[in-house]
């Protein structure tokens, strides 16, 4: 009853927690999926304003699509470490996946900016405003990441985490991946394939 | 030995140690270089389904390896998939209306 309570086990004996992520992911799929298939139906509409392959830096974002690459390694180390009740190191590791991610983002405002004193604004074409909803949406995404990581090594540090350790890293880890993968899309479908 | 007993049991637990996940890493920077490359040098008639195939490649080892989907319970690899695969039909189709593909 405790278990089921606090989401670890069900009838089916998986985790109610986990499986609600999933299912969760599962639906971000079509969000994303959908901003995805819009940005490549309207990337080559630019009837005013700079053309794709005018603006994009590659070797920027290049680094920073390492960057969030390698966040997705420092996060499943910080599973890892909390899987095998090592605080100090789960910390280590969620605090570099943060830093990590908020370098990713500070790079796509570094970008954004540069974008936009470039003539791209959100409404100068249909390119500019598909690719910014498209890319701030992930933005966001990695953003409400960063502030659940910190929020979670502040909890862990307080030691009042609510649940099973271990599952409470691991969801975050889940959450953490799935927007590494959306921008492994990202980054081929919008800045390595040109109009 | 005792490192080894840990590994061991954590490799028995969620399928990867430590150093698994590292390799996978160096793996996935290695298949992104490959990518970036793509747009320095002409690859030719092989550029898009290489891209594609790199891009899957990559998709699929984070989701198997770092969200462990490949070593969990199969119901959690159908609920994502579920959802990928319909979002992948849905936007298809929505795009084939747009007739995307034959532009």
């Amino acid at each position: 009853m405790t278990d089921i309570a606090h989401g670890h086990a069900s009838s089916t004996g998986i985790s109610n927690v986990k499986l609600g992520m999933w299912a969760f992911l599962g639906s971000e799929c079509l969000l994303f999926g959908g901003l995805i298939s819009t940005y490549m139906l309207y990337r080559g509409r630019v009837t005013g304003g700079p053309r794709p392959s005018q603006i994009f830096d590659i070797p920027f974002t290049s680094v920073s699509s390492f960057v969030l690459l390698m966040s997705s390694l420092t996060m499943v180390l910080a599973v890892s470490a909390a899987h095998k009740d090592d605080d100090r190191k789960t910390n280590l590791w969620l605090t570099v996946t943060a830093l990590l991610g908020a370098t990713f983002v500070g790079g796509q405002v570094y970008e954004f900016t540069a974008f936009y004193k470039e003539g791209l604004g959100f409404s100068t074409s249909l390119f500019g405003s598909s690719f910014y909803t498209l890319t701030g949406f992930h933005g966001v995404h990695v953003t409400v990441g960063i502030i659940m990581l910190m929020s979670l090594v502040g909890i862990l540090k307080r030691g009042s985490v609510p649940g099973k350790k271990a599952e409470v890293v691991e969801m975050i880890g889940l959450y953490w991946h799935f927007v590494d993968i959306v921008w492994i899309i990202i980054f081929t479908l919008v800045y390595l394939i040109p109009v | 030995m005792t490192i080894d007993t840990a590994e061991t049991a954590d490799e028995q637990q969620h399928g990867m140690t430590d150093a698994g996940y590292i390799r996978i890493a160096i793996i996935l920077a290695a298949i992104t270089g490959l990518e970036v490359s793509t747009y320095y040098v002409d690859f030719g008639v092989l550029f898009l389904p290489a891209l594609l195939i790199m891009m899957v490649i990559k998709f699929v080892m984070v989701v198997s390896y770092f969200m462990h989907l490949k070593f969990d319970n199969k119901m959690f690899s159908f609920m994502f998939y579920a959802g990928l695969v319909l979002a992948v039909g849905v936007y298809a189709a929505f795009l084939a209306t747009f007739k995307f593909f034959i532009q």
